[in-house]
Order: C-alpha cells, then sequence, then structure tokens
C-alpha cells in the first residue's frame, strides 16, 4: 500500500516535473528567440554582415529553381567573374535548404513572409532548438536539473549570441543546433543501445555535415571518445552500435566523395593503378549504410558537400585522408574489441588463450599491412593530408607564416583573454565545476561531456571564431556545476529544517528513483555501478553535511548572484555588443545618435546607376554584399578560393594608377569600389586593411614588396610614408580630394594629417561618394580618343612663347 | 485659314528636325555637311577643284570665314556639321564660339577633321594638330626644303616645292589606283611619335628633306627636322572612328598644284599632271568614311545542331560562331572580304583562338570546342587593320561545369567498385536471409 502511495506521488511528482520542465523549456526558448531580437528593433528586419548576404543571395535565387538543382547551379556572372562560382560545390547546402525549406512551409500555411524575413529569424528559431538540444543532451548526462539550467545558459551565452542574432544568416545559425544534436543522440544512443537511435544520429550527422564544416570536429571528437571507453575498459555493444552506423556513414560518404573525384579524373584520364588498389582497400568499407545514405539524400550529390573549400567554413575542409585515417583506424579497433568479447563468451578459457596467440600474432601483421597503407595513403596527397586550415588549428602560427589570406581575417587569429570573459562571461568559472561534477560519478555520457570541453578549449585558442565550438560545452558543464550546486544547497538548507531521517528518505528514493531509471534504460551490465553508487551518494553527502545552514544559504544567494550577473551580461552583449548589422552603422556622441547608412546608399547608386553588366571591383570584403545589393558582378568575394584572382585585385590595389587601370581593365572592370572611414572614424576600412592587400597580392605577384610601404617598419600614411604609398592606388582613391573636407586632410582613423593632399586622378575619376565618405566608388576612364603630340599647349597667344615651347626631353606619356 | 499653315510648317519643322539632328552615325557613316572654314575668301575660288571634288560627291559644303562671329559647330547641343575643315593656316583665334576644345569636342563626338597649315601657321592650327598627335615645327619660318628630290621648275627657286612620292601602303586609305605622279607639297613638315598608334604618314618627304628657314643661313647645327622623320601628310583615326587629315601645306590642295605638271629632279619621268588631285581626293574619301568603315553585325553562336543561341554553355560543348562584316562604299553596305578574321574564345586571356572563313557575302563563320574550363567566357573579335575603322566585339557568355548527372554513369575502369559494391550488397542480403530463416 505504502509502496504504491510512494509510487503515485512518484508519477505525480514526474508528471508535474515534466509539466514544469516543459513550461521551463518553452520559455527558455522564448527567451532565446527573444534575446537576439535586438537587432530588429534596434535597427532593422535586415541581414547582417558580409556572408550572410551570399546565403540570402543563394537562398534567393535557388528558391526560384527546384531543390535537385542546387547541387548543379552554377551563379554564372554574378559572382566572381570572371571565374565563375560552382555555388552546388562551394557551398554548405544545410542553411539555404533549411531556410528555404522553411518559407516553403510558411507559405503553403498561407503565411506569405518574404525571403529575407525567413533568413532574418532562422538563426533566433534555430538557436531556441539549440537550447532544446542543450537540455537533452545535458539531461542525458546529468538529469533534467542540469539540463533546464544548460538549456538556459546556452539560449543566452553571448559566443552564441554573437552568430546568430536576427539578420546574422550563417552557417553557424543552423550548424551549433546540429552539432548539438548529433551530440545528444550519439549519447542518447550509447545511453539506450538502441539502433533507432542510431540512425538518427547519422542523419543528424549528416546535416551538420551539409551545414557547417565543423562536422569535422564531431567527427574526429566521437572516435576519440570511443577509444577512450575503448582503453578503459567501458566497451560495450551500445558504444558498438552508437558509433559503427556513424563511422560507416562518415566513411560511406567520404568513399563516395573520393571515388565520384576519382571518377571525374578517371574519366578523362585512366587512374593508375596504384591509386585503384588504394581506393579497392578503403571501398570495401563502405557498406550497407552507404547505400542507404545514397538513397537517403537526394542528388544533392557528395561532391557538393565534401569538395567544399569555403572561406567561413574554418575548420574547414581538413583533409580527407586524414579523417578517413583516424576514423578507420578506431573503427578497426573497435571490430577487433568487439570480436575479442564475441569470442571470449563462446570459448573456454583455455581456447581463448590459444586463439588470443594466434590472433595476436596474425593481427599484428594485418595491422602492420593495413597501418603501412595508410600511411603510405597520406603521405601520398601533396601536404601529407593536411590543409592550411587544419594545419593552423595545431599550429596556431602557421596561418600567419605562410598563409596570408587566412591571417588576414581577423576571425582566425588566436583569441586574446578578455574575449573569453566577453564571450563566455561567468562560465569561464563554472566549467571547472562542471568537470569535477562529471567524474562523480564518471559514465560513458559524461566522460564524452569532459573530452568535449577539453577539445573545444583548445581549438578556441587556437582561433577566436572556434568559441563557438567551446560556448555549448561550457553551457553544459556550467550547467551541470550549477544544478549540482543547487541540489546540494538545497538538500542541505532542507536538512536544515527538516528532520534527519525524513530528508534521508526522500533523497533515497530520490536516488534509487534515478538508479531505477538508468538500469531500466541502461543493460544489466550496469551491476556494479548499482553498487557503487549509493555508497558514494551517501559519501557525497556526509561530506556536504558538515557545511552549516549560513553558509549555504550564502552560497546560493551568490550562486544567484552569479547567475544574476551573468544574465545582465548576456543582455547587454546581446544589445550592444552583438546585434550591429555592421551595414549600418550607429555612433553616439554629445548631439545624440549619428546613423551611418553609407553602405545601403553606395550599393543604391551602384544598382540604379550602372549597367546590368558592369563589373565592380572592391576588396573581397564588399564581394557578397555587392552581389546581393547592388546586384551587380564583382571580380572577388568573400569566398576565397582562388587566392591567385583576390592577389591579382591586391596586386591592383598597391600598384600605381597606371598599372592599376591596366589589371582593371584586363578584368572588365567598370568601377571600383573603396571604403574609406578616415571622415567618420570608421576604424575597418580599406587603409586599415590595406596590408594585407599588399601581402596577398605579394604572395603571387612579387614585384609587390610589402616593405615599399613601410616606412621603417612602420605602416603610416602621413608624409613620412613612402613614395609607393603615396602613389598606389588604394591611398589615392581613398583621400582623393580629402583635404576639401576640412582643408588639411586629417584622418580620424589614424589620427594624422595625409601625407599627399593635392592630386588629381588620370585614369580613373569619381562617381559616387557617399554622404560620410565611408563608400566612394571610382570609374575607370576610358583611354583618349586621341593621343596628344609631344608639344605642350600654349597658353599664351604670342608668337614669341612658340620657341620656348620645346620639350624635347620630356617623357612622353601617351596618357596625359 | 491660319491654323493649317502653322501646322503645315510645323510638320515640315518636324520632318526637317531627324535631318538635322542625324549626324554620323554607324549606319550611314557618310558625313554629309562639311563647314569649311577659310583665311580668306579668295581660297574659294583659288581651290575650288578640291571643293568641286568633293561637292559632286554629295556634300554639302558651309563656307565660313575663320573670323566670322557666327561660326558654330554646335547648336543645342547638336552637332550642325558631319565634317570640318580647316584650311585657315593663319588664323589666331576664329570668330564666334569656336575654339580648339571645340575643334576636338567635335572630333572626340565621332566627326571628321581636315586641318591644312602652312608656312606661316599660327598657334591654334599648331595646338590643333599637336593635340592630334602632330608636332608642327617649332619653328615659325621653317619650311620643307629638299635639294634633291624638289620640283623641277623653270626658275631654280629655292628647292620648297618638292616633289613627294614616298605614300602610305594601303589600299584602303589611298584607293586601289595607284598613284603615279608625285605630289606637289610646299609647306611645314611635322614629326609623329612613333609610339602613337592612331597617326600615320599619309606622305613622307624623301630622306633628303630637312625643315629650316630657307632665307637664312644654314646653322651648324642640325636641323629640327630632317629626312623621312618628317610627315609631310598624316591621317588619325581616333578610338571612335573619327578621322583626321593634317596637312602641312595649304597648297597642295590649291587649283594650282592640282593641275601643274610635276618632273622630280634627277628623274625623267614628266607627268602632265601631278598627283595632288589624285592623292587628296582618295585620301578626303578616306577622311569622310567613304573607305575603309566596317561595321559588324549578327555576332551569332550556337551549338553545332541547334540554331538557338544559348544562355550558356557547358564544357566540351561544339559550338558555332558567326559574324557578318560589310564595308561602307560611300553608298551602301558592302560585304566585307578578309581572310585574317579572327574570335577569341576569352577568359583573361584567349582560350581559342581561330580564323573565321568566309563565304564572300560578309559572312564569318567557324565552330570550335569549349575548352574544359568553366566561368564567364567571352566571344571577342578584335580586328585593327590598318586603314579600317577598328572592329571590338565582345559577347559574354558563361560556360559552366558539367551537372551531376552529365557525367559517364559507368565507366569501365571503376568496374571492380562497382563489382565490390553490389557484391556486398547481395552477400548481406543472402547472409542476412540465412542468418534469420535457417535456424
Amino acid at each position: 500500500m505504502a509502496t504504491q502511495e510512494t509510487s503515485q506521488s512518484a508519477t505525480f511528482r514526474h508528471a508535474f516535473g515534466n509539466v514544469l520542465s516543459f513550461a521551463v523549456l518553452l520559455l527558455i526558448g522564448v527567451m532565446a528567440f527573444s534575446i537576439r531580437l535586438f537587432s530588429v528593433i534596434k535597427y532593422e528586419s535586415v541581414i547582417h554582415e558580409f556572408d550572410p548576404y551570399f546565403n540570402y543571395r543563394v537562398t534567393q535565387v535557388r528558391l526560384v529553381f527546384v531543390y535537385g538543382i542546387f547541387a548543379n547551379s552554377f551563379l554564372r556572372d554574378q559572382f566572381v567573374y570572371p571565374l565563375g562560382r560552382v555555388i552546388g560545390g562551394t557551398v554548405y547546402p544545410g542553411l539555404t535548404l533549411t531556410a528555404g525549406t522553411l518559407w516553403r512551409i510558411l507559405n503553403s500555411m498561407n503565411i506569405p513572409l518574404s525571403v529575407e524575413t525567413v533568413c532574418v529569424f532562422t538563426a533566433p528559431v534555430f538557436s531556441a532548438f539549440a537550447s532544446l538540444a542543450t537540455y537533452l543532451l545535458t539531461k542525458e548526462i546529468k538529469g533534467a536539473g542540469a539540463g533546464l539550467t544548460a538549456a538556459a545558459l546556452l539560449a543566452m551565452v553571448p559566443s552564441y549570441i554573437s552568430r546568430s542574432v536576427a539578420g546574422s544568416y550563417d552557417n553557424e545559425a543552423v550548424a551549433i543546433f546540429a552539432l548539438i544534436f548529433t551530440f545528444y543522440l550519439y549519447i542518447k544512443t550509447l545511453n539506450t543501445g538502441s539502433l533507432f537511435y542510431a540512425t538518427l544520429n547519422a542523419i543528424a550527422y549528416f546535416y551538420m555535415v551539409c551545414s557547417w564544416g565543423g562536422y569535422t570536429f564531431i567527427i574526429n571528437l566521437i572516435p576519440m571518445h570511443v577509444l577512450l571507453c575503448i582503453v578503459t575498459g567501458r566497451y560495450s555493444p551500445r558504444l558498438y552500435i552508437a558509433y559503427a552506423p556513424l563511422s560507416l556513414n562518415v566513411v560511406s560518404i567520404r568513399m563516395l566523395n573520393i571515388t565520384f573525384r576519382r571518377e571525374k579524373a578517371a574519366s578523362s584520364q585512366a587512374s593508375s593503378l596504384i591509386s585503384e588498389v588504394k581506393l579497392g582497400i578503403v571501398r570495401v568499407v563502405m557498406v550497407v549504410l552507404g547505400t542507404l545514405l545514397a538513397a537517403l539524400v537526394p542528388v544533392v550529390g557528395f561532391n557538393a558537400v565534401m569538395t567544399s573549400e569555403h572561406f567561413a567554413s574554418f575548420l574547414g575542409h581538413a583533409a580527407n585522408l586524414q579523417m578517413s585515417f583516424s576514423n578507420s583506424v578506431v573503427f578497426i579497433i573497435i571490430h577487433v574489441v568487439a570480436l575479442v568479447y564475441y569470442i571470449k563468451g563462446i570459448l573456454s578459457p583455455q581456447m581463448f588463450k590459444v586463439a588470443v596467440t594466434l590472433v595476436v600474432s596474425v593481427g599484428m601483421v594485418v595491422c602492420f599491412a593495413v597501418l603501412a597503407v595508410l600511411i603510405a595513403l597520406v603521405a601520398s596527397s601533396p601536404t601529407k593530408g593536411w590543409s592550411g586550415r587544419s594545419l593552423s588549428l595545431l599550429d596556431p602560427t602557421y596561418a600567419s607564416k605562410y598563409i596570408p589570406i587566412i591571417a588576414s581575417v581577423s576571425e582566425h587569429q588566436p583569441p586574446t583573454w578578455p574575449s573569453y570573459f566577453m564571450d563566455i562571461n561567468v562560465l569561464a568559472f563554472l566549467v571547472p565545476a562542471g568537470i569535477i561534477a562529471c567524474f562523480f560519478p564518471l559514465s560513458d555520457a559524461s566522460s564524452f561531456a569532459v573530452l568535449y570541453i577539453v577539445t573545444s578549449v583548445y581549438f578556441s585558442g587556437v582561433m577566436v571564431r572556434l568559441m563557438l565550438v567551446l560556448a555549448p560545452a561550457a553551457c553544459i558543464m556550467s550547467g551541470i556545476a550549477l544544478s549540482e550546486a543547487f541540489d546540494a544547497e538545497n538538500f542541505l538548507i532542507k536538512a536544515g529544517d527538516t528532520t534527519k531521517v525524513t530528508q534521508n528518505d526522500v533523497k533515497h528514493e530520490k536516488s534509487e528513483d534515478t538508479i531505477k531509471e538508468r538500469s531500466s534504460r541502461k543493460s544489466k551490465k550496469k551491476d556494479k555501478e548499482n553498487i557503487e553508487r549509493p555508497s558514494l551518494v551517501s559519501q557525497v553527502e556526509k561530506r556536504l553535511l558538515v557545511l552549516p545552514l549560513e553558509t549555504s544559504v550564502i552560497a546560493v544567494f551568490l550562486l544567484v548572484l552569479l547567475g544574476a550577473f551573468y544574465v545582465v551580461h548576456c543582455v547587454w552583449a546581446a544589445a550592444e555588443a552583438y546585434s550591429a548589422p555592421s551595414i549600418v552603422l550607429t555612433s553616439r556622441s554629445h548631439d545624440g545618435l549619428h546613423v551611418f547608412d553609407d553602405f545601403r546608399e553606395a550599393y543604391a547608386w551602384l544598382s540604379h546607376n550602372t549597367e546590368v553588366d558592369d563589373k565592380v571591383a572592391s576588396w573581397w570584403d564588399y564581394g557578397y554584399q555587392t552581389t546581393a545589393m547592388a546586384n551587380r558582378t564583382v571580380i572577388v568575394d568573400n569566398n576565397t578560393w582562388n587566392n591567385t584572382h583576390i592577389a591579382t585585385v591586391g596586386t591592383a590595389m598597391s600598384s600605381p594608377e597606371k598599372a592599376a587601370w591596366d589589371i582593371f581593365n584586363s578584368l572588365d572592370v567598370k568601377y571600383v569600389l573603396v571604403v574609406f572611414g578616415g571622415l567618420v572614424g570608421y576604424p575597418s576600412d580599406d587603409i586599415n586593411k590595406f596590408l594585407w592587400m599588399v601581402r596577398i597580392g605579394g604572395g603571387v605577384f612579387p614585384h609587390i614588396k610589402e616593405p615599399d610601404y613601410l616606412r621603417d617598419g612602420q605602416y603610416r600614411i602621413d608624409s613620412q610614408a613612402t613614395p609607393t604609398m603615396l602613389n598606389c592606388l588604394m591611398y589615392k582613391l581613398s583621400y582623393f580630394r580629402f583635404v576639401e573636407t576640412d582643408g588639411r586632410g586629417f584622418d580620424r582613423v589614424r589620427n594624422t594629417e595625409i601625407g599627399k593632399k593635392h592630386f588629381k586622378l588620370t585614369h580613373f575619376e569619381e562617381v559616387f561618394t557617399t554622404h560620410h565618405w565611408m563608400v566612394r566608388i571610382y570609374k575607370l576612364k576610358s583611354p583618349r580618343n586621341r593621343i596628344r603630340g609631344k608639344t605642350k599647349k600654349s597658353k599664351s597667344k604670342s608668337g614669341t612663347s612658340t620657341s620656348s615651347k620645346r620639350s624635347g626631353t620630356r617623357k612622353k606619356n601617351p596618357w596625359q | 485659314m491660319a491654323a493649317p499653315k502653322v501646322a503645315f510648317l510645323l510638320l515640315n519643322l518636324i520632318s526637317i528636325l531627324p535631318l538635322l539632328v542625324s549626324s554620323f552615325s554607324p549606319d550611314r557613316p557618310t558625313d554629309r555637311r562639311i563647314l569649311v572654314v577659310l583665311d580668306d575668301l579668295s581660297l574659294k575660288s583659288s581651290h575650288s577643284l578640291f571643293f568641286s571634288s568633293l561637292k559632286s560627291r554629295g556634300f554639302d559644303l558651309d563656307f565660313k570665314l575663320a573670323d566670322d562671329p557666327a561660326i558654330a559647330v554646335k547648336r543645342y547641343g547638336q552637332y550642325m556639321y558631319d565634317g570640318l575643315i580647316l584650311l585657315s593656316p593663319s588664323t589666331e583665334r576664329f570668330g564666334g564660339s569656336l575654339d580648339v576644345e571645340g575643334v576636338l569636342d567635335f572630333v572626340d563626338s565621332g566627326h571628321d577633321l581636315i586641318v591644312s597649315a602652312d608656312a606661316n601657321a599660327s598657334d591654334l592650327i599648331r595646338n590643333i594638330a599637336a593635340e592630334c598627335g602632330v608636332d608642327f615645327d617649332e619653328d615659325p619660318s621653317a619650311v620643307i626644303v629638299d635639294h634633291s628630290s624638289y620640283a623641277v621648275s623653270e626658275t631654280e627657286g629655292d628647292h620648297t616645292l618638292i616633289a613627294a612620292d614616298d605614300f602610305i601602303q594601303s589600299d584602303v586609305i589611298l584607293g586601289n589606283k595607284k598613284i603615279e605622279a608625285t605630289v606637289l607639297f610646299k609647306g611645314i613638315g611635322h614629326s609623329l611619335n612613333p609610339a602613337n598608334s592612331m597617326v600615320l604618314k599619309a606622305l613622307s618627304a624623301s630622306p633628303s628633306s630637312y625643315s629650316t628657314n630657307p632665307s637664312s643661313k644654314l646653322s651648324s647645327q642640325p636641323p629640327s627636322l630632317y629626312g623621312t622623320a618628317i610627315s609631310l601628310v598624316s591621317v588619325v583615326q581616333a578610338r571612335n572612328a573619327a578621322r583626321i587629315m593634317i596637312s602641312g601645306s595649304l597648297d597642295m590642295f590649291s587649283n594650282r598644284l592640282f593641275r601643274a605638271g610635276v618632273q622630280k629632279s634627277g628623274s625623267l619621268n614628266k607627268y602632265e599632271k601631278s598627283g595632288n588631285e589624285q592623292f587628296i581626293t582618295e585620301l578626303s574619301k578616306w577622311i569622310f568614311h567613304e573607305r575603309g568603315h566596317l561595321k559588324a553585325v549578327n555576332l551569332r553562336h550556337n551549338k553545332v545542331g541547334e540554331s538557338e543561341e544559348p544562355s550558356m554553355y557547358r564544357i566540351n560543348d561544339d559550338l558555332e560562331f558567326s559574324v557578318e562584316i560589310f564595308e561602307w562604299s560611300g553608298s551602301s553596305w558592302v560585304p566585307h572580304v578578309s581572310k585574317d578574321v579572327q574570335v577569341q574564345f576569352y577568359m583573361m586571356s584567349p582560350y581559342v583562338l581561330k580564323t573565321l572563313s568566309t563565304n564572300g557575302k560578309g559572312l564569318y563563320h567557324t565552330s570550335f570546342k569549349v575548352p574544359d574550363v568553366y566561368g564567364v567566357f567571352q566571344f571577342k573579335v578584335e580586328y585593327q587593320k590598318l586603314g579600317y575603322t577598328s572592329l571590338s566585339l565582345s559577347k559574354q557568355i558563361p560556360v559552366r561545369p558539367f551537372k551531376h548527372n552529365e557525367y559517364e554513369r559507368f565507366i569501365t575502369t571503376a568496374f571492380p567498385y562497382y563489382g565490390a559494391s553490389f557484391s556486398m550488397m547481395a552477400g548481406f542480403f543472402i547472409f542476412s536471409g540465412v542468418y534469420l530463416y535457417n535456424k
């Protein structure tokens, strides 16, 4: 009777708890969505920054077509003239597919939203989903309480907000959700051993692959975890089920991809026998799930997904080979281990020993052979299977040393310490506590969480952008830490007022509950843990009981305070720091708020005043915006798959006028766009980026030398600047007529007077300068209709001056 | 009663208006209305042969004195003339609104110009010439003297009337008929910048000629201009196809030299009539676009076997390209026949360069394979030939890579892999069946 009652009350409490946590989750979702709306409220519903414009454009264009065309759509003139760009092969389709589907669903429900609106709000919606996924993941690791806390923390973590405010329509918007959800399904499979979840996991992983280059993180982390489990003797069939399908998936995608490419190569020239043999070996691995996947995926094309060198993907297209290497090794190991366990079960101990010696000796030979082949595979690729971006992951200084084009992106720099505080705030202090909590007790799931946080901390130290991967891990850890702490403190407070007996009862019941749940979910193998757990819990209880009531209350108060600080910081970050669309700028001064809408002004000018076919040259940062907002063809854009092409534009910008004119003319450029912040003090203008242009240009065209632009190693544009600097196109286009603004040409970004104030342009003419001079557009002058002779034009009419007009020594310039 | 009259007048005006505004057009390149600016109205009669040859070819000549205050080439933003002949070497300043800039703008808007200087050429004329790339000898008193190829005359003279026969080698500029007689020239010489590719020597001086003041003694210094570097008559074709002729002699247009017999010193051939008339007439035909004006139309391309022009090609497509080129004969467009027209398939550099074959009726065509490179290409026809207006056509066309389903579906080299895949699948299926139902 009593047991029935308790179980009844337990179910009631359960139900109540479920409803409560559902309500809390709903609120968290609403908060995650609404905290990201600051940008819309403060500015307007626009798409932000650079890359999102491209994604938006792709979404727009693709909606016109059918889904299947995506992989093949070759956006013709618009992108990267004249080399063209295969959109399907250079873009992760996940984001645009998602937003496109969303738009279609809404439209079919007669909710007529524009594509832009859907794109703007995709990120906030998916951050709500990400919170949900965090809840699920953390719940699998440490229970519902920790899950809710982690979800709440993730909903407002500034690092994630920075990439997912309304309007930030970038791959990360959906990818973080996909990342967390994939991890959740992995852990879920690990905990349940269900093939259903394993399949879901494979699909979620596939979605992640579609969305973001960060998928390489998943596919390296999971094998690492599997390896860790095997090494620590935690091998179980569940682990096998959780890993094998996923891995097969990965391997098969990869194999398909490789064969696809090879076949392409083979169709043009016969591939060598050796590569066939190599492929044959790896190909064997591609089995049932591979074909299943191939059937699952529409003709999106593995090539499209896998060969992308999209620059936005910072983890990038890490070398295929090295990936399959680590995967195959782990894959083989897990099979060997599985086999060993299986054989151990069916053989008698003696037989097993004999078998072991036999297998080990044979296995060693086979392993060495396989290893040798794999190493040969890796070594046969020109970069030893390492792409530049992956190398910069391991050696943070690699990119800045060897690849200026990677180093020039600020997101690829290592972060500073304040950025940790800015981006994850108090979580940084809670994470260690969370890690400790994960060890009491250490389960498969919690070990995964620990591994996740450790690796992501390392990666975030390499590239500031990878902070985004760290944020969910930090939230999970902090969620665990906070909830454990609250649990303990609450328990202590309760213990303070109630009698010890009832408290013990409740606690015991609770712990039993969880144990029951867990043991039912997991297989019987957890017997050992079952025995350990209560004793451990009671130990912890005993230890904690030492704290007096007041301390607990104060501790709770302090924790709440900490959380409050976090909330304040997050709201501030969302409202002030991260919601600027960077296409509209504002500044506050003593006489009120100033809005700088120069970018849109310039793009609108371009779209209204230039021919549809005209090509616009600018530094690559503005490529996507020009394409999307001005609807004009650009020479280079933010996708930097062709270094030489960018270097050509960099060279033109660093050359004197005539040489630059020749370069631009050869590229059919009609207009040149420069961004200039000197008048209003906008620091990320082209003059500040100019050294990168020189470096990138000089990397391909050696006649551009960086020291020519530096005076004693210093970059300056004042009267001390080098003649090369003062005569280069970028200087001229930026500072042309600048002296007319204030009479002395004072640059407010560099805080100095410019070096060369009065000069004329001979091959370019200014056609448009925006209100705050932030964007200046120049047109290439057409070559002169006539070529003038040597004789100077005489101003005076007197005949005597004719003899003085002789100017034989003057070097002839046909352009003057 | 008055109303219909007014309406009629208006109608008249409206019908005249297009005539007035129709200036140089690519479809009818012939200039019809020419303003002739003279120093002195007596030139009208002394150079009447030149003018009447123009008139007989259908030009309206409008004679104005250089200091006429009503002189203007432009009214309400429209050019009233299609060509300008400046036979006013000594004018320092035009009357009316015309000035150096006005003349150059006239040229830059595609109109033709004939300028003649003379021994006492003014700065104005020199400036106009210099703007077109022709540098007259800066010594104002210098004229061309040639002691070995002067025109033999009764009086010994100072050898300033020279007989030149070094013509530009171009049938387009000087006509098919070879100019047999030498051309009489009396005036100043000029030099050209060799780097200037637009200006051509139509008539060069002989190696023994030089530029000096004939009345003064030769100084020890070499003259500023001498030898074949001296150009007597130059022609310019600007980038917009406007054509300019600059001559250092006003007399060479005159009736006197047109009719004069000529015998070059040291030569036994004596011609009854100098080559001036033929030379000037043929050159003026070229200047006023009666020869050597090309147009290219109907630039077409399509895939082999299709007739529609595609919006995009795929790599390795076979395509056909054709263009029609016509030449203005003075009254109609006739097919231009040439064997050296080429087309480029161009993306930053030409990937394909093919010579077009012609059917003799103006149609040029070829076919080639699109290179194995995708991107935004251009069909480019760049036809620049001496004497002809330059043709520069380009048409943008994107070339896309293969779609995923355009690759060969099964390739022989990959058969082991297909075998591996399918045998694996079959094996798995059989194994499952055996395992499940054979217990």
